[in-house]
């Protein structure tokens, strides 16, 4: 127990970390994935062929293999990238395929008859977005994106295996420095849980509010 | 050439086709300052779609249409650019729609359904978009549900608010495909009377109707349209008068006759 204690100040430097990439990843991959959803959507063939592509390219690379990809493929192609931002960069290609899925999902869930109603009053298609599609439209993209959000949470651990000290990272050094494993893992996935447990209840809580149709 | 002599609404030679299908094959037609002009016409025959050519929800490959001797969807007739998004947008707003199926926003109240428009693209406050809400929402019947989610709201209620939403952006000319046929029978009164009344106060329309009794009431002039070209137009009483000597529209008025025109 006295090496948990004794670490503590160190794990929370990593936990630091883990939140900032995580958070990175999040907006990022927001922006990107609703931007390219929304292009997948309603966009020239062209450009709903090039969304398409990226995703489904994304999708079917295991993110470790990415991550990867993206820290050993920069420096050839000249780009000066170090693990850390190569982290953020493959966690958040990742993160924006799925978003680009979840905001389809939820754009065309919205009768078209909502986007010619917004068109007859005169509204440009930027209002259209967002005064009439994304309000209804994010009824049914936040619960898969919140639980998505835990998956990047999780899923930045990955980065550790670039060196990036997060909180996963931080764990294996102290670890190697006490060999006291069980402890450290186990709080380990209590400091993981604890974020992603209330990651859930907001989840739940913004579902609630954003329930406007009575019906 | 006097101003009102000029028509609101003129379309010359428009040709539309989905694909393989020719819907419109050359539609000319006016309305004029003020007219309620009623097209009727067996379904498939390009109703709706000559409607939504109007405020182009739909393109079209040939033909014209300009409003006030502007033409809608591109940038003049004879290049045929489309025009920008906001080009469009503002285009649009000279003209007010009113759906089949409402196509009320869910997510608003029937007075912030109103009020969109006024204050994003009339650029109203909210507190005047607010009062002028309030006024045609009373206006239409409704001061008593003006702050109802459309889905507390029964049909005929929405389709006035539907009404509402598009009279309160002051269009040169309102639009109107088939705003009845959605509506359980014993509201369909309900919505035409506010009908009527607009055209009472002489507010330009072009309505797609089923409703040929309201039709032959409310307008000063009918087409009949047939297989994506116009077959008869005139006043009601001409038009009725014309049934003899064309087959197709003397078909189509049968139906109506034994049951509605009486």
């Amino acid at each position: 127990m006295a090496a948990v204690l004794y670490a503590l100040p160190f794990l929370l430097q990593g936990l630091l970390i883990t939140l900032w990439v995580s958070a990175l990843v999040v907006v990022f991959s927001l922006v990107i994935g609703v931007i390219l959803g929304v292009g997948l959507v309603y966009g020239p063939r062209p450009v709903q062929w090039l969304v398409r592509l990226f995703s489904d390219c994304i999708r079917g690379i295991p993110i470790l293999v990415l991550i990867f990809v993206v820290y050993y493929g920069s420096p050839p192609l000249g780009i000066a990238i170090d693990s850390f931002w190569a982290g953020v960069v493959a966690l958040t290609l990742f993160k924006a395929a799925q978003v680009i899925e979840y905001a389809r999902g939820a754009i065309s869930s919205i009768p078209k008859g909502q986007m010619e109603a917004g068109k007859a009053i005169g509204l440009t298609f930027l209002q259209r977005l967002q005064s009439v599609i994304f309000p209804q439209a994010i009824r049914r993209f936040l619960p898969p994106w919140i639980n998505g959000v835990t998956d990047a949470v999780k899923g930045s651990a990955l980065i550790s295996l670039l060196g990036v000290v997060d909180l996963m990272q931080s764990i294996n050094e102290v670890i190697g420095r006490t060999y006291e494993a069980m402890p450290l893992y186990l709080l380990g996935a209590v400091i993981y849980f604890v974020i992603n447990y209330s990651l859930s209840l907001t989840s739940r809580y913004v579902e609630r509010r954003y329930a406007y149709i009575r019906d | 050439m006097d101003a009102n002599e000029r028509p609101l609404l003129k379309i010359e030679g428009l040709q539309k086709s989905f694909g393989q299908i020719d819907v419109l094959k050359g539609i000319s037609m006016t309305v004029r300052k003020g007219e309620v002009v009623s097209i009727i016409g067996p379904s498939g025959s390009g109703k709706t779609t000559l409607l939504r050519c109007v405020n182009f929800l739909e393109t079209y490959e040939h033909g014209s249409i300009q409003i006030a001797g502007q033409e809608v969807g591109f940038r003049d007739s004879s290049n045929r650019q489309r025009r920008g998004e906001t080009d469009l947008a503002r285009m649009r707003a000279e003209t007010g729609m009113v759906f089949q199926s409402f196509n009320l926003f869910p997510h608003l109240t029937a007075a912030q359904n109103v009020m969109l428009g006024l204050v994003k693209v009339r650029k109203k406050s909210k507190q005047e978009a607010r009062e002028i809400a309030e006024h045609w929402l009373t206006r239409v019947g409704l001061d008593h549900r003006i702050d109802n989610l459309p889905s507390e709201l029964s049909g005929g209620q929405q389709q006035r608010v539907g009404i509402a939403r598009a009279v309160a952006m002051e269009p040169k000319i309102l639009l109107l495909d088939e705003i009845t046929s959605a509506l359980d029978p014993e509201l369909v009164n309900e919505v035409l009377d506010v009908v009527r009344q607009l055209t009472e106060e002489g507010m330009t329309m072009l309505m797609v109707t089923h409703e040929i009794a309201f039709a032959r009431d409310a307008s000063n002039r009918i087409v009949f349209m047939d297989d994506g070209k116009v077959s008869a137009e005139g006043p009601p009483k001409e038009l009725m008068a014309q049934a003899g000597s064309n087959e197709r529209l003397d078909a189509f008025l049968s139906r109506f006759r034994t049951s509605h025109l009486h």
